[in-house]
């Protein structure tokens, strides 16, 4: 019962903090308004949205957005170095295939979002049984080498989060 | 004056990555690669403008402001959103399968899985459930 009431906890919580921010005036109407959307909306959505996902832990989450933000400045000098600085005939682009230890649909849609914001790779495609990712590198020398840093940096942390 | 020094850096800072970003739109050669300009040079450049206006907002105008952060999050969940959208359209468009490294699954990648192929996949899953 309550379960069907509040399908994901964590959106509720979550969307009555967002609706709070976009108003930016905190107040006992808004507080209500924004609460009582953020009951509604979860409802409404979790028949495209059945499963639960859960989360193990608060602080490995954070270090994962860190890290994530980090890499993200880095991945700016990076492309800009490559955009400015190096010839076309220089930059070799490069089509990866990443075998996915992830099963959880969240845990692999964080992934393939982190993979294009992060250096030089955009996420492009996903095989049909959801096991691997299709992933274009903008300048790869060794593809190899890019498909394992990205296994191990944002894969296993995001396996420890999910599953 | 320390902090107009710090806003300026960040709006000059912002101003340099989108112009690099919208740079390499014109300058790399083939429309994957192009994708890479906008997704990644741009997040920087757009939040280096908003960390500048969230700096004077508080220190100048003297109040604090959410909005700036809820555009940095709208930004990071739908930039990986269009970005495959486009790439998926491109790989309609442009690519054959036999262009792309395999799944190494036996299923192929799920832009190039026909209807039929996807029933009969699923069908012989249930049958192996069975």
């Amino acid at each position: 019962m309550l379960r069907k009431l509040l399908p994901h906890p964590f959106l509720t919580l979550t969307l009555i903090v967002v609706w709070q921010m976009l108003v930016n005036k905190l107040t006992l109407g808004n507080l209500l308004l924004g609460t009582i959307l953020a009951l509604i909306i979860p409802v409404m959505t979790s028949p495209y949205w059945p499963n639960r996902p859960k989360l193990r832990s608060a602080p490995r989450i954070v270090e994962y957005v860190l890290i994530v933000l980090w890499d993200i400045c880095v991945a700016n000098v990076q492309v800009a170095y490559v955009i400015l600085f190096k010839t076309n005939a220089n930059t070799k682009p490069a089509w990866i295939s990443i075998p996915l230890e992830l099963r959880t649909p969240e845990a692999i849609t964080v992934l393939a979002g982190t993979i294009t914001m992060t250096p030089g790779t955009v996420s492009s495609d996903v095989a049909a049984d959801g096991r691997s990712l299709l992933v274009h590198c903008l300048d790869a020398a060794d593809p190899d080498a890019v498909r394992d840093e990205i296994k191990s940096r944002y894969e296993a942390r995001l396996k420890e989060i999910f599953e | 004056m320390l902090i107009d020094i710090l806003i300026s850096a960040f709006l000059v800072i912002s101003g340099i990555f989108g112009l690099v970003g919208s740079f390499g739109l014109i300058k790399l050669p083939d429309p994957m690669m192009r994708l890479h300009a906008p997704t990644k040079a741009t997040t920087l450049g757009v939040g280096g403008a908003l960390i500048a206006s969230m700096l004077y907002f508080y220190f100048v105008v003297g109040n604090f402001s959410f909005h700036e952060l809820m555009i940095t999050l709208f930004l990071f969940l739908t930039a990986p959103i269009t970005g495959h959208f486009i790439a998926k359209t491109h790989l309609h468009l442009m690519h054959k399968p036999a262009d792309l490294p395999p799944t190494g699954t036996d299923r192929p990648w799920a832009s190039y899985e026909s209807d039929g192929e996807r029933q009969s996949f699923e069908e012989a899953a249930k049958t192996g459930d069975a």
